[in-house]
Parts: C-alpha cells; structure tokens; sequence
C-alpha cells in the first residue's frame, strides 16, 4: 500500500485527519469566494442607482464593511488551521519511548538498513526491505552516504530527508501486519524513480523470527553448484562491493546479500526476486536502471549460473 | 487628451527616432521597441520550455515508458523548470515593466536606457548558452533547484551544472539592472502631479517587486557563485567532508526562491488590478488596501523560505514560525481578491472581453493554488506532500493560475497599445477556454497522484502504483493547453498582418499609456501632462510641461513624494556600445566556465567595451551643459497652466 490518504499507522492517520480538516475548510472558502465572485460578475446593475455619487459611496461603504469581516474572518480561519497544526505537530514531534533503533543510510539508489543494538552480536544488516514490529514505535536514524535522498512510507509516517553530515530522526509505528512501499522522495540522481523502498510490519513474533533467522551468517553451500557459486562470488569483482557474512566477502559498498533469498525484491524494490530477474540484473544492471552505481559483470553461462544458485540459496 | 498641441512632433521626432536600417535596431536605447525584443524572446523560450514539458508529459503518459531515458528525462524538467522560472516568467513580467512603466507615469524613456538595452542582450545571451547546451546534450541536470551535492563537483561531473550555474549569473543580472531602472523611473521621472497616491497599481507592483528583485536575486547569485567556485576552483563551501554544510545551498537559494515565486507573481495583480478596473468601468476599489497588500506581500516573501525545508530535520519550533509567516502571507493576498471582487460587484456595466474572462479564471484557478499553499504551510501537512506531485499541481495553480492567466489577460489588454492592432476576440475566446480546460485537466489530478504517493522528478514509474489513469488524463490536458498556445500564436500573427486598427485608447481605459497613439511614437508622448488625478485620461489636464531642451533627448525629473518638477535629465542616444558589452560579458562569463582566469582575462574586452561606452562625445558634453539650467535664463522646466 501506498498512499498518504490510505494509512495504516497512528502518525499517518494523524496527518490525513488534518488533511481532511484542511481540505473541508478550504473547500468552503473557495465556493464561497467563487460564488461571491459570480454574483458579482452576474448581478444585474441598477445602473441609474449607481450613477450618483452619493448612491456610489453607499455602495463602497457597505463594500468596505463586508472585505473588513471577510478579513477578520480569514484570520480566525488561519489561526485555527495554524492551531490545530501546531498540535498535530507536537504529537508528531515527540520523542517515542523505548523504540527499536533502525540506522538508515541512503545511497544512489538503494537503502542500506542497520538494526541497531547494544550487543554488538545482535546487530543485523540489511537493505531495500524494512521489517519492523507492529504497535512497537521505531525509530528511523538517517543519514546519506552520497546526496540528499529522502525517506517516504506514506501509508505509515510522512517523509524525512537524509542529508550527508547531518543525521535526522523520524517514527514509525505500524498498526496492523501488511505490506507498505515507499520511494525516495528527493531528486537523487539517475535512478532516483527506481529507488523504491518495502516495509515488511511483522506482528512482534514474526518480526523476532525474522530478526533471529536474519542474525545467522550466510547459509553454507549445500551442492555443488552452490559451492561453485560461491567461489564465482568471491573470486569476481562481486565482494568488492557486497558481503555475506561467513564469506571473506565483507565489502559495505552495496547491499548486504547475506540473506539475500529472504527478501522479495531486488535492484531496491524494482524487480521481483526470481533467478532470472537476478542473472539478468548481475549480467547488465543498466538495462533495467540506467545509471544505477553497479558495474555489469559479464559472466560465462556456467558461472552466472552458479551464482544465481548460490545467492538464491542465501535465505 | 491633447487638446493643446504645445510640442512639435516633428521636432520630437527627429530627436527620438532611431537611426534607420540594421545598426539602428541594435544599438536602439527605446524602452518599446526592447520590451517588444523581451516579449517576443520571452514567449520563444516558453514555447519551448512548454514543448519540453509536452515531452515529458508524453513520457509519463503510461506506466514504464521507455520514450526517453532517465539521462534526458533530468534534463528536460531541470530546463523546463529553469527556463520558465528564469527565461520565460520573470523576464517577462519585467518587460510589461519595461513597456509599461513609462509610458503610465507619462515619461519619454526608461532610466537608464542603455543599461536596458544591455540587460536585454545578456539575457538573451544566457538563454541562448542554456538552450544550445541542451541541444549539445550539456544542458542542466540536477533540477532548477539545483540541490547540492547532487550538482556539487562529485556527483555533476563535466559542464552541464558550470552552464546551468553561468546561465543563473546572466539572468540574474538582466534581470538586477532592469528593476533598479524601473524603481528609478517610478519614483523619479513620474509625471508632476503624479503623487504618491495617484500611481498607476500596476505600477506600484512593478516598483515592489523591483525591490524584491533587488533583495533576493543577490542570495541566488551568491549560492551559485559559491557552487561555480567549488565546482572550478575546489572550494568547500557545500561539502559536509570539509566542513562546508549541503543545508546551506537550500536556505541561500530559498532566500531567493520563495520571494522569487512572488516577483512573478505581483507584477501580475497589477494587471488584474488594471484590467478589472477598466472593464468594471470605475476605478480599482480599496486603492489603499491594494497597494498596502502589495508590499506587505513582498516584505513577508522573505519570511517564508524554511517552509521549502520542512523535510530536511530544522528543529521544530523554528519551523513553526516559518508556518506562522505562511500563513499570514495569505492575508494580504485575501485582502487583494476581496478589493477585487469588490470593483467588479460595484462597476458599472461588466464587459466580457478576452482580458476579462483571463482575469476570472485567474480567480478560479489561483483561488485553489493559494488555498493548497495554506495546506504547505503546515509542517504536518507537507511532510506528507512535500516534492510529491501535489506540490507539482500546488505551484502550477499559483504559477500558472496567478501569473500566466493574468499575462495573457494583460497581452490581450495591451497588445493594441504595443503594436497599434487588435487581437481578435474570437480566437482570443478560444485560447481562453482551451487553456483553462487543458489547464485544469493537466494539474488538477496531480493532486490526487501526490496523495497516492506519486514523487517529483521520476522519469518512470511501475503499473503496480495504479497511477497510470490520471497521468494519462494528465498528458491529455497539456495536449489542449497547447493547442491553446497554438491559438494564441496563430491570433497574434494574423492579428499583427491583418487586424483591426485599434485607436489609441480601444478599451476606453483612464491610466496614462491609453494618451497617447498606438503603439506609441518614439517620443512616447507629445506634451507632457500634469497628472491631477488616479483617472488622468477622464478630465482634461490642468497643465503642461514646457521648458524642456526640444533638440536632445530629456526628461523630466520629479521629486520622489509629491512628484515636483525637480530637473532636466538628459537621456541617451542610441548606442552601440551595450551590445559590445553585453558580447564581452558573455565571453567573460562562457569563458569562466572552463578556465577561472577567463575572469582575469575576460575584463580586458569588458574593460575597453566599457570605456567606449562612457566616452564622452563633443555632443554629449555640450547636451550636458544645455541641461544644466539656470532659472535666471528662465529655461528651468515648469508648469504651464491651461486657462479655460
């Protein structure tokens, strides 16, 4: 889901109730000047009435009167519009109590994702695909390791910029299970269309299974084909860009792939995690998105398929 | 008006006409004939600002199209966005300043008229390097907005943002030099008699908004000039490594951005100010509230800016009062529609002419575009709208809402008065309905698409988003918005070839421009008015101006509040030297985007361009010294009343 009127959290919800309240008041305000301004252009004119002077400053004196309420009028609606967002405001801006801390750091064009911990042991790497806990507040630590991107789950918050040197802070809270995107929401680059993001809201127990199975290190090879994967991995330009916990590969360049079979996505929320999606995107990366930062890595059949085999294994 | 013919036209003639041919029209110094040169020049570069937004249109009609890549798509919005803002928007307005102005305050030539001779050639010179970059696949790259680092040296490597940057100079400067000659002219070469309180509305917009462009324009030029110098000589002001800041770049080029939004935006309620009053037939009403308006709006314009910002994480309490300040700016704009509807529901008999039916759809359009302004306002609110496509449609309803419709109203007013012909009334019917429905088409589901998530900038987006049908719709509308234009060229055409004379004042308008014939001799005006009144054309004038040399070029300067006849300034010739400038500016300029000793080089011809425009001639040395007047000579300029 995707979508700032269709919410599926507190914060979001919050916002499209002002929103409504917004739009309803603005909605009045327009029929009532538009209707104003056609009765103005309409109305038939006693023309010998206003021919007279006299006559004339009546009619500008009652005019005077009725733009000094219509003044008055529109600043008792802005001061109640601008009220009624301080409030939204100081709800939105409030610190949540013992969140889960999840460190965000924007590249062109994927989202690397770092849940944070105070046993080292227990931080866990990922990217692209957020799981977060439904009904717990998470707090979103940002920050870009390149340019400005901005990070937008309309359905759950509104958005907030990551900026290289500045860290900034947002809150999600999910209410119930489901499946949200997102999309970088600032000019980033080339890809900056293709640099989608998913919120995966976990109930509490499937987040910590998640969470559990996420903590291991790489699946070892099971087959042959898989061992051979792997060797392809670590013996080609792949690991000086991306790790697999376990491996030697351990480059912070790209995405993690330690548990890249998890996820349903590749190629930052684009393209369906299928193998073929995967060769295809390992074999020429800009065909799908021009200007992305990984290189094309032109493999022999053999190997590529290895590869595929190996990283569709990494659950 | 000229009852009394105190001047001979002849005479005036002689001194004021350009010299015949080629040379003649490049070294012309005629505020009319330049702003004829920046409407046309203007209106070429929104066409094609518009054609690339036809292209992009296209390219979003449907779900993954693959019409044009994300490379050109990046191109084509940042031109888009650059040439309406900074080739097409405010230059514009500026040339209804520049046409204008003059002749309504009732003097013969702009100030400082071959500055503006100049500011028209660095400007068409610095479109002209943006558009040619495009065609050279350089054109600009990293939106109009220019965010750095995205345009800084690591991320916009080669020439595309140096051009882009050095095309914001250009401009910039054009567009400098014409405010301070449009504040001088308002506020010394009015008419006597012209007091404070009986200029022209649409010439107290200009006069605010030439001081807006005074304040802001410095901002931008100083954030590009900083983002040049770290992109050619390695300097760290936007870079966060070393210890420069990326906010920075925002809060500068916001300083100017949101006042920018107005600069374009009030020389355009002047129009509807005029407009409205001259066909609801009786003078604008709440004259006091509407200037007042005016330049409340343009002192709040600088207090907005963070409201771009409310994303990038500024504590919150200094954003509520940005949200305050945006807020407030609406009062005043209130204040305006409500005078408005005012004139319009105490006039006399309405006439429904092509300006007109502009002017209201000015209101139905731009009514909405400031209330979704309302909505941005707030913190809440635009975290969720914020660089989504309802910030797309928001802008355009101002921008195209608040300032086109009221141009082309203002086009269909004053075309008579600048080429001497009437557009047509049918065509012009036509171009209105086809504008306002493609219009409202084209942006008014952009709403809808921001609030279902849609983002700014992307070049494509995936069928599973269910944005496909309102895009479409989108790109139907901006098909009829130009055919609406093509309506409006083939109507100027055949108009300039074959229309209806129109007599110097067709409309049956009060401010001065409508005294004099259409289009205006070179002179502007044969004698010279005292302005007793906000109406001058509805009584005949009490006196003239005599006293003034007739075999040079002068004008008359008045005092700055009560507008006495205070001297005799002289006015230039025409010249060739501001097009020599203006060509060795340009080679400064092109030139320092590739080497920073260009600037060290560069001044040279600048140096010697500038030299010969200030050489005195024998002529203007004794020009000079015939304005120097001695009242004992009993040639001071003076007032001469006209007994009945």
């Amino acid at each position: 889901m995707h979508s700032a009127i269709n919410t599926a959290g507190p914060r979001a919800h919050e916002i499209a109730e002002l929103m409504t309240l917004f739009t309803a008041v603005c909605a009045v305000v327009y029929l009532i000047v538009i209707g104003v301004l056609i009765w103005a252009l309409l109305r038939k004119r006693a023309r010998a009435r206003l021919a007279s002077e006299a006559e004339r400053e009546i009619a500008d004196r009652k005019a005077r009167h009725v733009i000094t309420w219509a003044t008055a009028l529109t600043v008792l609606i802005l001061i109640t519009l601008g009220l009624s967002d301080f409030f939204v405001q100081r709800s939105l801006f409030t610190p949540p109590k013992d969140p889960l801390r999840v460190l965000i750091t924007g590249h062109q064009y994927w989202w690397e994702i770092e849940y944070d911990h105070p046993d080292p042991s227990q931080r866990l790497r990922t990217a692209n695909e957020l799981h977060i806990p439904t009904g717990k507040p998470v707090e979103l630590v940002l920050t870009s390791r390149d340019v400005i991107h901005s990070f937008w789950l309309p359905s759950i918050s509104g958005k907030k910029d990551l900026i290289p040197g500045r860290v900034n802070t947002e809150v999600l809270i999910a209410d119930k299970p489901g499946l949200y995107t997102g999309q970088c929401a600032e000019f980033c680059g080339l890809q900056h269309a293709k640099m989608r993001l998913v919120l995966h809201a976990d109930s509490p127990e499937d987040f910590e299974k998640w969470r559990q199975q996420q903590l291991q290190p790489g699946r070892e090879p099971a087959t042959d084909t898989e061992r051979r994967g792997r060797t392809v991995f670590t013996s080609t330009s792949c690991v000086l860009c991306h790790s697999v916990q376990g491996t030697d590969a351990s480059a912070t360049v790209g995405p993690d792939l330690t548990h890249i079979a998890s996820r349903g996505t590749i190629a930052a929320g684009t393209l369906p995690n299928t193998p073929d999606n995967l060769a295809a995107w390992i074999l020429a990366p800009h065909r799908m998105k021009p200007g992305v930062q990984m290189p094309a890595t032109p493999l022999p059949p053999d190997d590529l398929g290895a590869l595929t085999k190996y990283l569709a294994s990494l659950q | 008006m000229s009852t009394v013919q105190l001047q001979d036209k002849r005479a005036l003639e002689a001194v004021w006409a350009d010299p015949p041919g080629f040379m003649g029209w490049l070294k012309t110094v005629d505020h009319k004939r330049i702003a004829r040169r920046y409407f046309v020049t203007a209106l070429v570069f929104f066409a094609l600002a518009g054609l690339l937004a036809l292209v992009m249109r296209l390219q979003l009609a449907r779900a993954d199209n693959t019409l044009v890549g994300p490379d050109l798509y990046n191109q084509l919005f940042s031109l888009h966005g650059s040439a309406m803002m900074f080739l097409f928007a405010v230059p514009i307005m500026q040339a209804a300043g520049i046409f204008l102005v003059p002749l309504m305050v009732g003097t013969r030539n702009i100030a400082f008229a071959r500055l503006n001779a100049f500011s028209y050639w660095i400007y068409l010179f610095g479109g002209l390097l943006i558009f040619v970059a495009f065609v050279l696949n350089i054109g600009p790259e990293a939106g109009w907005f220019a965010y750095v680092p995205l345009s800084g040296p690591q991320y916009s490597a080669g020439k595309r943002t140096d051009i882009w940057a050095q095309m914001i100079t250009f401009t910039e400067a054009a567009s400098l030099i014409v405010a301070i000659e449009l504040v001088v002219t308002a506020f010394r070469l009015r008419a006597p008699g012209m007091l404070l309180r009986r200029i022209p509305l649409l010439v107290w917009s200009q006069v605010v908004t030439s001081f807006m462009v005074i304040f802001a324009m410095p901002a931008v030029m100083l954030a590009s000039s900083f983002l040049i110098s770290d992109r050619l000589v390695s300097t760290q002001f936007y870079n966060p490594a070393e210890g420069g800041d990326a906010l920075l770049w925002q809060h500068l080029f916001w300083f100017f951005g949101h006042p920018e939004v107005y600069i374009i935006f009030i020389p355009a309620l002047g129009m509807v100010s005029e407009i409205i009053a001259t066909f609801a037939a009786r003078p604008a009403f709440g004259y006091l509230a509407l200037v007042l308006s005016l330049a409340v709006t343009g002192f709040f314009a600088f207090g907005l800016w963070v409201h771009h910002m409310f994303v990038t994480g500024l504590p919150p309490a200094g954003m509520s009062f940005f949200t305050a300040a945006s807020l407030v700016i609406s009062i005043p704009t209130g204040v305006q529609i409500f005078c408005w509807i005012a004139t319009l529901a105490t006039g006399g008999a309405i006439r429904f002419t092509t300006p007109l039916m502009f002017v209201v759809g000015f209101f139905f359009i731009f009514i909405i575009g400031g209330l979704t302004g309302v909505m941005l306002a707030s913190v809440s609110l635009d975290s969720q709208v914020h660089d989504s496509y309802f910030v797309v449609a928001h802008f355009h309803y101002v921008l195209i809402g608040g300032a086109v419709f009221p141009l082309f109203g203002g086009f269909y007013y004053w075309f008579p008065k600048l080429t001497g012909k009437r557009l047509s009334e049918r065509a012009g019917k036509w171009n209105f309905w086809l504008f306002f429905i493609g219009f409202n088409l084209t942006f008014f589901p952009m709403h809808i698409l921001g609030l279902e998530g849609m983002t700014r900038r992307v070049y494509t987006y995936g069928a599973d988003t269910g944005w496909t049908p309102l895009n479409l719709l989108a790109t139907i509308g901006s098909a009829i918005i130009a055919v609406s234009v093509i309506v409006f060229v083939v109507n100027v055409i055949l108009s300039l070839r074959r229309g209806a004379p129109a007599g110097a004042n067709p409309w049956n308008g009060t401010t001065l421009e409508w005294g004099t014939s259409s289009p205006p001799p070179s002179y502007g005006f044969a004698d010279l008015i005292y302005v007793g009144s906000r109406q001058p054309l509805k009584i005949t004038p009490l006196a003239y101006v005599t006293g003034l040399p007739t075999r040079m070029r002068t004008s008359l300067a008045t005092t700055l509040a009560d507008a006495r006849p205070d001297h005799i300034t002289p006015d230039p010739n025409p010249s060739i030297w501001p097009l020599v400038t203006a060509l060795a500016v340009t080679v400064l300029f092109i030139g320092s985007i590739f080497t920073p000793w260009a600037l060290i080089w560069g001044s040279v011809p600048v140096t010697i361009a500038l030299i010969g425009w200030f050489w005195p001639t024998e002529k203007q040395a004794r020009d000079l010294q015939a304005c120097e007047v001695k009242p004992e000579e009993g040639r001071a300029p003076r007032l001469v009343e006209i007994g009945p």
